[in-house]
């Protein structure tokens, strides 16, 4: 029996996280007062910064000085972490954020679920520089999915977003236990960093000069159009360019299926419950569950719309991945949301209402 | 007396300043220099995290370590490179611009005690964006967006540090001989320090104001703010007061997920949602708790929602659990199987959920919380007689073993044994006593 927070908290530090700041917020207070009790426990730091800014100003200075750092938050802290994201973003500074999804905007529905950040993870900060979002299902995925984003954020020298929900968060489940203990079948993250590793600040060590200023590779300010147009392409490509290591689904394809089913988070476990259904009732129905939201897995997703000639898209927002979706399908697909904003879950009934039209 | 072990921390390469002319923002990187010299630091030991403003240009004039973050956030950024390393000598380099958007980091960073050095360049106004006013500027004061005289009252920078726990704190001026000395102090200081350093903005604020180092002084008698060291307390920085929570803590298990073996059974063959609908103080989450348990241990699946209002002991408190014979996905409950009220504020918070109930479901209520709106069936909670005396304080614990007895979901003694498993012995020990009464 565990709850999603405490699965990512042990899949945090399970990773070697050794440095927490957060600032409580519902849906992710657990969050925090599981590493901040857990931290000191490992010889490692976690603290409560006076808001979202400082919280994530602490996390961007340890990663520097070396720390394995990680935070989390909701939607209304997100948006206090966004000058801070742009930082790690142009310092390339290893941060994993999970966002408990609650239902917006602003205060919103404190303790309802929703998947209304999905693209404000992606698009949170200046710039348009791309970011990772992975976004788990169930408790046994925000584990392995947490485990999972460190070792990007260590690759790429990127912040690496978990987005979850209050539901997922906040729910008790009974869970197998090899689930938790064994890791999904999923396509290895290497080690090495895709560019230079991060060098932290250290006695005796190199000089360094870490800076959220356009730079030169030694990091010192620069304003020649060429280094900056150089340095930008790279932080768009590093991520760019690997978009097939980093993509991650499930698909769940049957033969002969002209509707495929796309979802994820919690959402994902609705559509589950619908395809069996629907299967039982002789249906033939494709699912695919997307766990790596950005990059959008362009290659998985166009593989299974293959043959396709409608595409079902629940989501707790008003269609945010739905857009994604269209720009791949041809226009002869029909594309078909499904969509809650009013604090509940997306049922199967509702899914499987849409299949029928 | 330290070796010096080099002459200058300051990157001759990249002089001469491109501050403007007149601007005493030099003077206080040569002090910085000499200070660290006085201290015969490696520059690997030594980070400067520079703010924004025209003192953010400074970090390429260093050749120690530098960060250069976002306006107003610097003093964040240094506290967390100290907590990672504390072998590492931290310095901020701030305005008075700053330390207005980054105040409440300041006074919490004096709070915090972590062992850094914050230096405020302060004169009075936004230099690198044209002489907008600051909060440091002097009332009456002419700038590029107070053009007929300001009008907000200046903070003091160096008091505010001082209220709110900083160790060590002074003011000073550029043009003080005993600066480097200062800074020297500050930065043996075990804990947080601050100089409030004040400036002159020969572009902008020198010759809107007619504020050169005489006036300069003179607003700083007539503030009352006088120069020197403040306050200097000795109290232990983060760094040790952690030290004593990581060992206290180490000494702690490491948390770990309840585990539960499957030691009953069960032949359910479908999903059954219930929903315990009642107040705060009930322990309702905790019953909801104990059955999703019982079901565990009985081979089942389930999951076990809660929801209460933000503020704790008054108000509804509602435990939604799913049983399934297999994985639950869809955790939610629109159409409860079976509603259990043991409270008003329970009944009223679910009314829309008992209201979509159908005939086949049913609706347990506690006394005067029948006459629900809706085509369920709808039965008394009949506890056993010898438990009558129990239903004030532990009705939920009640409800549990009733349900369990009604529903047949799983066996009896899986609850039973689920109160062993995860209740703390006392509480065990009183509920076991409740759920005797059904034997």
């Amino acid at each position: 029996m565990i709850d999603g927070a405490a699965a990512i908290a042990r899949g945090a530090l399970d990773a070697g996280c050794n440095f927490y700041a957060g600032y409580p917020i519902t849906p992710a207070s657990e969050i925090l007062t599981h590493m901040l009790r857990e931290l000191p426990k490992v010889g490692g730091i976690g603290l409560q910064g006076e808001d979202e800014i400082s919280s994530l100003g602490h996390c961007i200075g340890a990663a520097t000085a070396g720390a394995t750092v990680f935070t989390a938050t909701s939607g209304p802290g997100l948006s206090l972490y966004s000058e801070n994201i742009g930082l790690a973003i142009m310092m390339e500074v290893p941060l994993v954020i999970a966002i408990s999804q609650r239902l917006g905007p602003s205060t919103g529905a404190a303790t309802a679920s929703a998947q209304g950040d999905i693209q404000f993870m992606r698009w949170c900060t200046s710039g348009g520089y791309p970011v990772i979002v992975l976004s788990p299902t169930n408790i046994p995925e925000s584990y392995h999915l947490t485990n999972r984003a460190f070792k990007l954020a260590k690759r790429f020298r990127s912040p690496v977003f978990i987005a979850t929900d209050k539901e997922t968060v906040m729910t008790t489940e009974s869970v197998a236990e090899s689930e938790m203990l064994n890791a999904p079948n999923w396509p290895a993250i290497l080690d090495e960093p895709v560019d230079k590793p991060l060098d932290p600040y250290q006695k005796n060590g190199t000089i360094h000069h870490y800076t959220g200023s356009s730079h030169t590779e030694e990091g010192h300010i620069t304003k020649d159009p060429e280094i900056i147009a150089e340095f930008n392409e790279r932080l768009k490509n590093k991520i760019g360019d690997q978009v097939d290591e980093i993509a991650l689904v499930k698909t769940d394809l049957q033969e002969g299926a002209d509707t495929l089913i796309i979802s994820y988070g919690v959402s994902a476990r609705s559509m589950e419950t619908a395809v069996n259904q629907l299967r039982d009732q002789g249906e033939k129905v494709s699912a695919l569950t997307v766990y790596s939201l950005w990059p959008v897995p362009e290659m998985k997703i166009l593989g299974c719309l293959k043959g396709i000639k409608r595409v079902i898209i629940p989501e707790m927002n008003h269609g945010q991945y739905r857009h994604e979706i269209e720009r791949l399908a041809n226009e002869n697909v029909d594309l078909i949301g499904v969509n809650r904003v009013d604090t509940f879950l997306i049922t199967p009934e509702e899914i499987i209402e849409a299949y029928y039209g | 007396m330290v070796e010096p072990i080099l002459d200058t921390y300051i990157a001759e390469e990249n002089l001469p300043y491109e501050f403007c002319p007149g601007c005493s923002h030099g003077k206080v990187l040569g002090a910085l220099s000499n200070s660290l010299k006085q201290q015969g630091l490696d520059p690997s030991e030594v980070v400067i995290v520079t703010d924004i403003g025209c003192v953010g240009l400074s970090d390429k004039y260093f050749v120690t370590h530098a960060f250069h973050g976002l306006h107003g956030r610097a003093i964040t950024y240094a506290s967390g490179i100290k907590m990672q390393n504390p072998e590492l000598t931290v310095i901020v380099l701030i305005g008075d611009g700053g330390c207005g958007i980054g105040g409440y980091h300041l006074l919490n960073a004096a709070r915090l005690n972590t062992d850094i050095t914050v230096l405020v360049f302060n004169n009075f106004n936004f230099g690198m964006t044209g002489g907008q006013h600051s909060v440091t500027t002097p009332l009456d004061s002419i700038t590029a967006t107070t053009t007929l005289g300001s009008t907000d009252a200046p903070m003091d920078i160096a008091g505010t540090a001082k209220v709110n726990g900083g160790g060590f704190v002074a003011r000073a001026t550029a043009f003080d001989k005993d600066l480097p000395d200062m800074i020297t102090k500050a930065m043996h200081h075990d804990g947080f320090a601050l100089i409030d350093i004040w400036e002159l903005c020969t572009a902008y604020y020198v010759v809107r104001n007619d504020f050169g180092r005489k006036e300069m002084m003179g607003y700083m008698d007539s503030m009352n703010m006088e120069s020197g060291i403040l306050q200097e307390t000795e109290r232990p920085s983060f760094q040790t007061s952690y030290k004593g929570i990581q060992e206290q803590a180490s000494k702690q298990k490491p948390m770990s997920g309840l585990v539960l073996d499957t030691n009953f059974s069960s032949d359910i063959e479908k999903p059954v949602r219930i929903v315990l609908a009642g107040a705060a103080g009930q322990k309702v989450v905790s019953a909801g708790n104990l059955l999703a348990s019982a079901a565990t241990l009985s081979g089942l699946w389930t999951s076990r929602r809660a929801d209460f209002p933000i503020t704790i002991q008054t108000g509804f408190s509602v435990a939604e659990i799913v049983i399934s014979p297999e994985p639950v996905l869809y955790s939610g409950i629109i159409k409860p199987d079976v509603a259990a009220l043991i409270a008003p504020e329970g009944k009223a918070k679910i009314a829309r959920l008992t209201k979509t109930m159908e005939e086949s479901d049913t609706i347990y209520f506690a006394d005067g919380l029948g006459d629900v709106d809706s085509p369920a069936n709808q039965l008394p909670l009949e506890f056993p007689e010898s438990a009558k005396k129990e239903v004030h304080k532990n009705i939920s614990a009640l409800t549990a073993g009733y349900l369990t007895k009604q529903l047949n979901l799983f066996p009896f003694e899986a609850l039973q044994e689920a109160v062993r498993q995860i209740q703390k012995p006392k509480i065990a020990e009183i509920n076991l006593g409740i759920l005797a009464h059904f034997e």
